[in-house]
């Protein structure tokens, strides 16, 4: 039981992992996208060894069901414009600063690590219900439910902001491409 | 129950983190800039749930990833609106070609 608890830890860990580097190191955004899918899937596994069995199914639908849905479609409606050419230009601070994070990373890693690993180390009992939709069910309906409603306000601002952005002032369904869209316009006084 | 350690988990988010901090300041495209805050997202989250399972009492970590999941997905859809937008003007994803201000 605990060896296989051990074993689909570490496919979570290596799905989560392997898709991250996918997602940032692949040249084509689907292939990003796909990537990304594999690290929610990764994640959801960690949910479910942390016994977090609801954010485990909310994590599949909200991510794999919308958000990369949402990415694939636009990498789609994009084409081939979605894959930029690489070029070095400005490529200097770029990797300064990538370099800079990735060295806090190491070192977030690292302290981590030294703050002393100890399997033996026993976790506190779960109540009834921990994790389970009943139980965070039960407390985003009581204790939590003004933060809950207002984030349902928030995703209705979301789609509509989403909406009035994506569409535009001109209609231009084709996409053409117009570098400087004030060029052409005959100033209004 | 749970035979893996809670600092293992950790690790892992900030594994995460660090190549989603990467992918944001290396790539350029713009797709991808949204991806990789989205893994950035994540790794906070299972952050969160690890803590949680450690303190035990509430589930209050857990809550507050459900409404983090939430709002990374109405940060998806309005950056991705503004992805499409950019387009439309610039008929490029590249992040660098948004320089209308600077000119």
């Amino acid at each position: 039981m605990k060896s296989l608890e051990i074993a689909f830890f570490v496919l979570s860990a290596l799905m989560t992992l392997g898709g991250g580097i996918i997602t940032v190191g692949s040249r084509r955004p689907i292939r990003s996208a796909m990537g990304l899918l594999v690290t929610i899937f990764g994640i959801a596994g960690c949910y479910l060894l942390l016994s977090a069995q609801f954010l485990a199914a909310v994590q599949i639908i909200v991510y794999a069901g919308a958000v990369v849905v949402l990415f694939i479609f636009v990498v789609m409606l994009l084409g081939s414009a979605a894959t930029s050419p690489p070029d070095a230009r400005s490529a200097v601070p770029r990797y300064v600063g990538a370099s800079v994070f990735l060295a806090s990373g190491i070192a977030a890693f690292v302290l981590v690590v030294r703050a002393a690993i100890d399997p033996s180390e026993t976790l506190p009992v779960l109540g009834e219900g921990f994790g389970t939709i009943e139980g965070v069910g039960h407390e985003i309906f009581t204790t939590k439910l003004i933060p809950f409603e207002l984030t349902g306000a928030l995703l209705l601002v979301a789609v509509v902001g989403a909406l009035a952005v994506a569409r535009g002032k001109h209609p231009d369904p084709t996409g053409q491409l117009d570098p400087d869209p004030g060029a052409g316009k005959e100033p209004t006084s | 129950m749970s035979a893996v350690p809670i600092p293992y988990f950790l690790m892992l988010a900030a594994a995460l983190f660090a190549t989603g901090a990467v992918g944001f300041l290396l790539r350029r495209n713009l797709l991808v800039i949204l991806m990789s805050i989205e893994l950035m997202l994540n790794s906070v989250n299972l952050t969160l749930v690890a803590f949680n399972r450690m303190h035990g009492g509430d589930q209050n970590g857990q809550i507050l990833a459900f409404f983090v999941i939430a709002i990374a997905a109405a940060e998806a859809a309005v950056g991705l609106a503004i992805v499409l937008a950019f387009f439309r003007l610039r008929g490029s994803v590249r992040s660098d070609e948004a320089n209308t201000l600077r000119n």
